[in-house]
């Protein structure tokens, strides 16, 4: 990896958000942007009955709510950096602290608490409205896979 | 295969069922509504195969028993390598089954079962519809 500033912009997690909504993973699970800051950005995804794991109870499944935590703690290495790089998932842990409320939208936010030359360090919590009330925990980190 | 049954499940299209051993197999079929980076399948739709098979093959073993509730602790992904466009398959081995705890381990696998595409290991809590008896 270089270490030098790459000339390809600042990374914009709006538009970000917009594209990937498009198409994609992301976008058959409808995730939105909600929030960002340094190093930290936040996402919604909205409740949705096609994603839940159980009709009679109306629970979100967790695979909906762990790709919304994977795209949120991958951008919030971004943030971190300024700037898009290419990055693989090296490992994910998401505590399931409590099922997520039947007809409630589910927050998501990831935040990148440390770097090193090629690997990144991320956690994350996801709650349904109450952020003192999560639904689930996260820890995970990236590689950097772009060029050295 | 009751966790096949659930709207997510659906929504994703995993279809189960036996290889020539009697183990259950998930599969994903490649689709763009799975992508991640261009040209593979997105770390969440692999992690949602993985624990669908630690879910539907936990429900399977239960499946003679009182049929306890199964509710997920955690789970630790482990991506080794990306899910290329092509169907993705997926088993999982319970590793320990006991009254209130399953450990499961869940391997993603496209072309050489020497070369797992992501690992989960789970800790799932059983919640038993009958009275708590001693072990």
């Amino acid at each position: 990896m270089s270490d030098l500033p790459l000339p390809t912009g600042a990374f914009d997690p709006v538009m970000f958000i917009k594209t990937m909504s498009r198409n994609g993973h992301n976008g058959l699970i409808g995730v939105r942007y909600s929030a960002h800051g340094e190093g930290w950005a936040e996402l919604r995804l909205p409740y949705n009955e096609a994603l839940v794991s159980d009709a009679a109870t109306g629970i979100l499944a967790s695979g909906p709510i762990l790709t919304m935590m994977d795209m949120v703690t991958s951008m919030s290495i971004w943030l971190r950096r300024g700037t898009f790089e290419p990055q693989a998932t090296l490992d994910l842990r998401v505590d399931y602290l409590r099922p997520a409320e039947p007809g409630k939208d589910v927050f998501g936010r990831g935040e990148c608490y440390h770097m090193t030359r090629s690997i990144a360090f991320v956690r994350g919590q996801a709650h349904d409205g109450d952020p003192s009330r999560p639904v689930a925990h996260v820890a995970g980190t990236y590689m950097f896979t772009g060029a050295a | 295969m009751r966790s096949l049954e659930s709207p997510y499940a659906r929504t994703m299209g995993f279809v189960g069922a036996r290889d020539g051993d009697g183990r259950l197999v998930l599969t994903m079929d490649w689709d763009p509504d799975k992508g991640g980076r261009p040209g593979f399948f997105h770390g969440g739709a692999i992690a949602g195969l993985l624990e669908a098979a630690a879910y539907a093959t936990l429900a399977d073993a239960l499946d003679d028993t009182d049929r306890p509730v199964i509710k997920p602790i955690n789970v630790t992904v482990s991506f080794m390598r990306g899910a290329r466009e092509k169907p993705l398959r997926a088993h999982a081995t319970i590793e320990r089954l006991g009254r209130r705890i399953a450990n499961v381990e869940a391997v993603a696998l496209q072309d050489d079962p020497a070369t797992p595409i992501a690992i989960a290991q789970m800790n799932i809590m059983l919640e038993r519809r009958s009275a708590v008896q001693p072990s």
